[in-house]
């Protein structure tokens, strides 16, 4: 080996031998072992999908019996949801930071509660105990995935807002005089832009992606539709499918380029993307 | 005589001095300004959250047909197939958290170790996220056309010889469901250990290394032992997500496997026997207990986690 | 540019314990590192008498811990040569190498006691349970940690860690210690203290120690000989005092101490004019320079007095204790300060007329900046 024959090397006035460096290119390869296998892991599938509809399908997608229906229902609950979740935890995060700091580790408590009480368990539950002018109605469904959509949104505004010196910005507005509407509209929230953005992409992706409420609740979401559509076209239902998933990445691929613009190092993405990544826990499963 | 006492307080006035009248009811009216700001998220949330679960808890011990308390739901709930359902959603989350669990380690640790190459971190993280929220009715479609009986590695196995189907596999069983798992199970875990993984300093790598341990002698002594409580963390959380999840499975086996959330599913489908009714709710508290549980574990290690990794 | 060990190494006052106690001769030969485009160490020579405390300081980026980190192993030459004791150690990897070294901060391994901490080497060493612990027991109450041997790094303050990482370094008893700027991290009122432990313990071990820095305070209180840094390259190596005497470049004279440039003319190689006086050169030090130069002097250097019609006006006073620095404004926009006693400083009032003047001693001389 090339180390013994530095060794007897040694002792004279040659230039430091290379043999160390060896040493540490070894483990190396394994580290592309483990990618590549991983990344066949992760490609085949698609690939199989995208060939199994073939193009074909995804032109159809759009013409198809219950699609507009179904998305157009997908839309409008998207747009309810979010709309309550930021009137609701914009004032509520600001408020926690700047007045109950303490309560702080309650609230993170609070977030982890829609993991232990899963989408299966609440849709029992909501079905259970709504008055029936709201079963009647898939609005429902919008009302209950503010819950869901809870503990992300919370997350990104919690990040966002622990990036500012909150206590500051707003001592220095009120010092000027403004009062508190204020300074919420014009000091806070401009610079909440990124977190809402975060918190509204993974709220949509949410609701547009969320099955398993839906279908117990026996309305037609986009994918409810797509699940049942599989009776009358496979192709098509994958191609439906994948077109969700590309449009879902271009989000998230969008608010992970943002979010690293905005705190300019690769670490502030991962906390917007772990926030997101809970959401299969939470959302659409 | 000279007075020695004070003097005895004025009527009215209280005992103890100082303190102002009604000074309690002022200090509670003070607290509840304080918290009512965050009155309408906490009313939302028990309306959407905590009413519906305890209808949940409480039904499940409710006969169905007169409303009287009983333990009948429970008991259902804990045999025959629920209990097999149970059992079943146990062990594939057990499966579905250890292996993606150790798999999303080595993939992790080769892309944040990486000397060179941000770049990789980078779209590593993305891509982690973006496939880490990929799941139920997608997924369940994406396998089905690459393991299904017309599917594409089906194919490509069975032009080499090896015909899957014929070895009895099918993806309709806990086994497809845990191939199929995987799939965001191993972004999830990259992505939550990450944090874990920056806190591991290189500095003890190397004053490890200076001390003359070897690679082995270093993970065996540092590397594992404060990594451990994150990984387990991860692991339970990794539990979690695969013990409650129903989409992916429900799109896949459309109701025809026995897990816990399926078979929920199919009491809200009205798929019942009569009297039965509310053992659907005490399959769902038993789920709640379970997570509960587990998620109680989790906290403790992120905290034991935390303290080291500061 | 003068590189490798000067006449003054002046070995006999270095090894102030003695050659015969544990430290090892260090020599780095011709040591060169690039990192892509940038070169961190240029050619790098470097000798360390056993028992000998040599501090490297220079700016970040001057190659520093590149030289303190190629010599523990984490880094690999280009080319050049490390031995120790006349022995090549580049093929012995870092683990092997038998070196103690203190990192900057957060080197404890926070899932073990101070006490386990300390004997991890020994462990790495197979030395069994009960004698280790005794072992590392001693080294703690060396650095005055005896009462913390149980306690965990999250427990322990700043400065305790850095005790207890020196301890872990002595622990094997390593032929070299390394030191990466163990202090920067630290509270400015810990460091003094810290620095005369870290001093005293190396002196009565005798362990040839490398010590990196940018602080020159602690480089110049610590160490038996400094080393400064410049661009991969060594400007001088001397005892403490010649390097703030007698500098050798113009980028020691400035980094050591405060320096003072005044636009001067060689007269010759041996006089320069400035300030309108005539004085004599440091030998050496005109070399290659001809005509417009500056002239490079300490604040204690200069004379000042209050004149009417000097040649400055006092700008700016601060108190410093005994000595005040007053500021001056010269002809040509040039901006001097000059350190005098506090009590012969009470008339400068800013805006006070003065006369500056150098002082008949030699002067080094250095490129117009």
């Amino acid at each position: 080996m090339a180390a013994v024959a530095d060794i007897a090397q040694a002792g004279t006035s040659a230039p430091a031998p290379r043999a160390v460096a060896r040493r540490r290119e070894r483990p190396q390869a394994w580290r592309w072992i483990v990618l590549i296998l991983a990344g066949l892991y992760f490609a085949i599938p698609l690939y199989a999908a995208f060939k199994f509809a073939g193009f074909k399908a995804f032109t159809k997608v759009f013409g198809q019996a219950g699609f507009s229906d179904a998305f157009t229902l997908s839309l409008r609950l998207a747009l309810i949801t979010t709309i309550i979740t930021l009137v609701l935890l914009v004032p509520t995060t600001v408020y926690v930071h700047l007045r109950l700091p303490g309560i702080r580790r309650l609230m993170e408590s609070v977030t982890i509660l829609p993991i232990v009480i899963p989408p299966i368990v609440l849709i029992v539950g909501v079905l259970e105990i709504s008055p029936g002018f709201l079963k009647a109605s898939p609005n429902l469904l919008g009302l209950e995935y503010v819950v869901l959509a809870m503990p992300f949104a919370y997350r990104s505004l919690d990040a966002g807002l622990r990036s500012l010196d909150l206590k500051t910005l707003v001592e220095a507005s009120g010092s000027l005089g403004a009062r508190m509407p204020v300074t919420l509209w014009r000091v806070i929230l401009p610079n909440l832009r990124t977190a809402m953005l975060s918190a509204v992409v993974l709220t949509v992706a949410l609701v547009l992606g969320e099955f398993t409420m839906a279908s117990l609740d026996l309305y037609q979401t986009f994918p409810v539709w797509i699940v049942n559509f599989e009776q009358s076209s496979g192709p098509v239902s994958v191609a439906a499918s994948l077109l969700a998933l590309i449009v879902t990445w271009i989000f998230l691929m969008v608010i992970a380029t943002l979010g690293n613009r905005r705190s300019g190092k690769a670490g502030g993405s991962a906390v917007t993307l772990f926030s997101v990544s809970r959401r299969d826990i939470g959302g659409s499963e | 005589m000279a007075e020695t006492t004070a003097p005895a307080a004025a009527p009215g006035t209280p005992a103890v001095p100082g303190a102002r009248p009604g000074s309690a009811p002022a200090a509670i009216l003070r607290s509840l300004r304080r918290v009512a700001g965050i009155i309408p998220f906490t009313v939302y949330m028990a309306l959407g959250l905590l009413i519906p679960t305890v209808a949940v808890a409480v039904k499940a011990f409710q006969n169905s047909a007169t409303g009287s308390f009983t333990l009948s739901n429970v008991k259902a709930a804990s045999s025959g197939i629920y209990f097999e359902g149970f059992k079943t959603d146990i062990l594939l989350s057990i499966a579905s958290a250890i292996v993606p669990g150790l798999i999303g380690f080595m993939v992790a640790y080769a892309i944040f170790t990486a000397r060179r190459g941000s770049l990789l971190r980078q779209v590593s993280i993305t891509l982690s996220g973006v496939f880490a929220n990929f799941g139920g009715v997608p997924l369940a479609f994406l396998f089905i056309a690459t393991l299904g009986s017309t599917g594409i590695v089906t194919g490509w196995l069975t032009d080499l010889g090896f015909n899957l189907y014929d070895h009895g596999f099918t993806l309709f069983t806990a086994l497809g469901v845990f191939l199929v798992y995987m799939y965001f199970q191993i972004p999830l875990m990259v992505l939550i250990i990450l944090p874990a993984l920056e806190g591991l300093r290189p500095a003890w790598r190397e004053a490890a290394e200076n001390m003359g341990a070897r690679s082995w002698q270093y993970w065996r002594f540092v590397g594992i032992p404060v990594l451990l409580p994150s990984f387990l963390g991860c692991v339970l959380l990794l539990f979690g997500a695969s013990f409650s999840a129903y989409a992916t499975a429900e799109a896949m086996t459309n109701g025809t496997i026995a897990l816990t959330p399926i078979q929920i599913g199919t009491f809200l489908n009205g798929n019942v026997i009569a009297g039965q009714e509310n053992v659907g709710n005490a399959l769902a508290l038993g789920m709640v207990v379970i997570i509960g549980v587990i998620m109680i574990a989790y906290t403790l290690l992120q905290r034991r986690a935390a303290r080291w990794l500061r | 540019m003068t590189t490798g060990t000067t006449a003054s190494e002046a070995t006999g006052q270095s090894a102030t314990s003695g050659a015969a106690a544990g430290g090892a001769t260090v020599v780095l030969q011709d040591l060169s590192r690039s990192f892509g485009a940038t070169k961190a160490l240029d050619g790098l020579n470097l000798e360390i008498a056993p028992g000998e405390l040599v501090a490297l300081l220079g700016p970040s980026g001057c190659g520093k811990t590149t030289a303190l980190r190629i010599l523990a192993g984490f880094e690999i030459a280009d080319s050049g040569s490390v031995t120790i004791d006349g022995r090549d150690i580049s093929p012995i990897p870092a683990a092997r190498r038998d070196m103690g070294m203190v990192f900057q901060s957060y080197s404890l391994f926070p899932n073990m006691s101070a006490l386990d901490n300390v004997g991890f080497g020994l462990r790495m060493r197979k030395l069994a349970g009960a004698e280790r612990k005794r072992k590392a027991g001693e080294l703690l109450d060396m650095v005055g940690l005896a009462a913390q041997a149980q306690q965990y790094p999250h427990q322990l303050s700043g400065g305790q860690q850095q005790r207890v990482a020196l301890a872990r370094a002595l622990a094997i008893e390593p032929r070299v210690l390394l030191l990466d700027e163990p202090l920067s991290a630290l509270d400015a009122k810990l460091r003094p203290q810290l620095r005369e432990q870290i001093r005293s313990i190396q002196q009565r071990l005798g362990t040839t120690t490398l010590f990196v820095t940018h602080d020159q305070e602690e480089a110049l209180s610590m160490a038996d000989r400094v080393g400064v840094m410049s661009q991969g390259r060594l400007e001088q190596i001397a005892v403490p005092s010649e390097l703030y005497d007698s500098p050798a470049t113009a980028f020691v004279a400035e980094f050591v101490g405060t320096m003072n440039r005044v636009p001067g003319e060689l007269r010759g190689q041996s006089e320069v004019t400035a300030l309108g006086m005539t004085v004599p050169v440091q030998e050496g030090t005109a070399d290659g320079l001809v005509g417009d130069v500056d002239v490079l002097v300490r604040p204690e250097g200069l004379r000042v007095a209050a004149e009417p019609n000097g040649n400055g006006i006092v700008t700016d006073r601060t108190f410093l204790g005994s000595l005040t620095r007053i500021s001056v404004r010269l002809s040509g926009d040039l901006l001097v300060k000059i350190d005098k006693q506090s009590t012969e400083a009470a008339d400068m009032l800013p805006g006070t007329s003065v006369s500056v003047t150098l002082p008949s001693a030699a002067v080094l001389v250095a490129a117009r900046a």
